[in-house]
């Protein structure tokens, strides 16, 4: 259902995965953007190695946040994040570059895992990962299902349907191997016999490769998806790989799907077989104007300005600079924000394409109707916003939004639906939030 | 001519058989309203402005009939005037309320609270708070959008369009509370009118340390507590960084604002310094 096609521009889809040389200073942030902030379990002055636990989950929907470079803790503060406001985080002065001696930093492959999936389980959420696909829920969490519920099939994210991002098709050509072996771990850890890999169709090498390399695992196929955005959505891959719809308000569980990135999947590996928590990420940085563009490894904490530094600096047209793709991504008020877990890329856009165009009146196309992946009516979700009407919002399911931007990319007026919606989305779960408190 | 009689006759008859429902309806379906309320509803200033908390001026009319005392049915629009015909139009006491005014707790102009970036986006404060911190280095203070100027009915708030923020025409300003609500980083506030207007209060809502947010703004509050140091009536203080004064203990002394390091705190309508020094 709905869905729109933009260019997909994959300017580095050929650039292999580089180092990104360390800073003299990181600031690891210890809220994600989905549960509560982890509690920082180091102080000022303290000396810690790549890998060492320095903020311990809080609360169940939370996860763990390692060092990502060894130095001395210089102070824990506030620290801009992507969304211009400030989020407590780790400051540390980076001096050399040693990690813990538990991780095993050999490139053999290591295929055998001899864990049971409670241990496994264990592993992950010991590790810190969440999902790295840009929503950054804890992984532990999605693989804890609630009693009552069984998982049947297990779903992998390598559909990247955001323009302009490579990383995960990168990553796909480059660690094929491990993320297979990260599958068939998370196979084992929620107990399904079956794992569909979900690629879009214009990653046809990606396809290719691990369709290769799947042959030697049980149980795992690759499926090849028509180009289509925001098919990289939970609901909408569900739909696309077994034809389930998630019934509104429900979770992927409900038709006994569970649905990884490719990315998290490694990461999976990478905590399980290596013992190596999630401490660096891949990263895309590119845009119409760059010189170069790239793929780029990144510890968690790095100011972006220092990773587009050694790409090249700022290209002088450059009109708004996103981190993350060009549909769901977030405008950047500066470079001072650090790469976090859900960081997919920075995009520079030029001038001439970010501007905002002038609104118009609502014409009654249904654009934004078609459009809606989750057949919704935006165009009737922003007058109700716009006049505070929550109740009727509440009633037309907005929380189902998935706030992927097909309305807004669709509207010929230029109708800002998405940032109305969202801020009648944000008032709305206020008030379910407060109802559920009052409940109990 | 016989049609034409005919089709008289049946039209007052139509009309005399509509009448006759019509009226047995009214009698039937009649609705008693206090005869009061309409005369307190004239009496009201009918901006139906809902700053005093009902549904529009018949409801707060409807209130105030139905009330034993007035006590806490405050018309802030009306002011004293309107309060005592309403009291007397029941025969009940007339409440006594102290004015206020709304104050805009920011400082930040342009020149003092450079912008980092440029927001090109919806321009509503509330959804430009929702997206991310705001176009300068401060993440409290005001994003100068103008969702109170929107929300207000009185024509008593404008956004200067040189420092970007609102200004309040305090003779127009009827504390309504509706700016108040408007904004979605509480930087108005309603506070007492004071004695010939005067008033001083901390121009200033940030909560982060004082290191952090000189860099954004020259003229934020940086929580040296300076203030409430000099204060002698206990009036200013300080929690999260912040300093408050508090109306009801402030004597208007005057103390506080000299030696603030930021001019953080601002004296409203208070004659000019010098004059005083020459009067003195």
């Amino acid at each position: 259902m709905g869905g729109i096609h933009p260019k997909g521009h994959k300017l580095s889809a050929n650039h292999s995965i580089q180092e990104v040389t360390l800073p003299p200073r990181v600031m690891i942030p210890l809220g994600h953007y989905l549960g509560a902030p982890s509690m920082a379990v180091v102080s000022a002055g303290d000396v810690v190695k790549v890998g060492q636990l320095i903020g311990q989950a809080n609360g169940h929907i939370s996860a763990n946040v390692h060092a990502s470079v060894s130095g001395v803790v210089a102070k824990i503060d506030g620290h801009v994040d992507a969304s211009g406001y400030k989020v407590p985080s780790v400051f540390i002065d980076v001096q050399g570059d040693e990690w813990l001696e538990t991780i095993d930093k050999t490139p053999e492959i290591k295929r055998e895992c001899t864990l049971d999936a409670k241990m496994i389980v264990k592993k992950i959420s010991e590790s810190g990962i969440v999902g790295l696909g840009g929503a950054t829920f804890p992984t532990h969490v999605k693989l804890t299902p609630p009693p009552g519920k069984k998982a049947e099939v297990l779903i992998i994210n390598g559909v990247e349907c955001e323009p302009y991002l490579t990383c995960d098709h990168r990553l796909m050509m480059e660690k094929g191997e491990e993320i297979l072996v990260g599958v068939s771990i998370l196979m084992k850890a929620i107990g399904v016999h079956e794992a569909i890999i979900g690629i879009e169709n214009n990653k046809k090498d990606a396809i290719a490769h691990l369709h290769k390399l799947a042959i030697g695992f049980d149980g795992i196929s690759v499926m090849a998806l028509q180009v289509q955005y925001p098919q990289g959505g939970e609901k909408q891959l569900i739909d696309a790989t077994i034809g389930r719809q998630v019934p509104s308000g429900g979770l992927p569980l409900d038709v006994g799907a569970v649905v990884q990135n490719v990315a998290t999947a490694f990461a999976i590996y990478e905590a399980v077989q290596k013992n190596k928590p999630l401490f660096e990420r891949i990263i895309t940085i590119t845009g119409k104007s760059m010189a170069h563009h790239g793929n780029y490894r990144a510890r968690i904490g790095i100011p972006l300005a220092h990773v587009v530094e050694q790409v090249g600096g700022v290209p002088g047209d450059t009109g708004k600079i996103v981190a993350g793709g060009p549909m769901m991504g977030r405008a950047l008020s500066n470079l001072d924000v650090a790469v976090a877990k859900g960081t997919s890329g920075v995009l520079f856009i030029p001038a001439f394409e970010s501007a905002r165009k002038n609104m118009q009146n609502c014409i009654r196309c249904t654009k934004c109707v078609v459009a809606c992946p989750m057949g919704l009516e935006p165009y009737l979700l922003m007058t109700q916003s716009e006049r505070s009407m929550w109740t009727e919002m509440e009633s037309d399911r907005i929380l189902d939004c998935i706030e992927c931007g097909c309305c807004s990319y669709s509207c010929p007026s230029n109708r800002p639906l998405l940032d109305y919606i969202r801020f009648g989305k944000t008032n709305v779960s206020k008030i379910v939030r407060a109802r559920l408190v009052r409940k109990n | 001519m016989n049609i034409i009689i005919l089709s008289i006759l049946t039209l007052v008859l139509v009309g005399a058989v509509a009448a006759i429902i019509l009226y047995l309806a009214s009698r039937k379906f009649r609705i008693f309203e206090d005869p009061r309320v309409g005369e307190v509803e004239a009496a009201l200033p009918a901006v139906n402005c809902g700053g005093c908390g009902f549904p529009g001026c018949h409801g707060f009319a409807v209130a105030c009939v139905e009330a034993e005392s007035l006590e806490h049915l405050v018309c802030t629009v009306g002011g004293l005037p309107t309060q005592e015909k309403v009291a007397q139009i029941l025969g009940k006491k007339a409440n006594t309320f102290e004015l206020t005014v709304a104050v805009v707790r920011c400082g930040g102009a342009c020149e003092v609270r450079p912008r980092t970036n440029q927001y090109d986006g919806v321009s509503s404060c509330a959804i430009a708070h929702n997206l991310y911190g705001g176009d300068t280095g401060c993440s409290w203070g005001c994003l100068g959008l103008g969702d109170c100027e929107v929300a207000c009915k009185f024509d008593a708030l404008h956004i200067d369009p040189a420092t970007l923020l609102p200004v309040v025409v305090e003779t127009k300003c009827t504390s309504c509370n509706a700016c108040v609500k408007s904004c979605p980083r509480s930087i108005l506030e309603l506070r007492k009118r004071g004695p010939k207007n005067r008033r001083i209060c901390v121009n200033c809502v940030n909560k982060d340390e004082g290191a952090v947010i000189r860099e954004a703004c020259s003229t934020a509050c940086i929580g040296c507590g300076k203030c409430a140091d000099v204060c002698a009536f206990d009036a200013i203080t300080l929690t999260n960084n912040l300093a408050y004064i508090n109306p009801d203990k402030c004597t208007l002394c005057r103390r506080c604002a000299p030696v603030c390091p930021t001019n953080a705190i601002v004296e409203l309508n208070f004659p000019d310094k010098k004059t005083i020094n020459v009067l003195i």
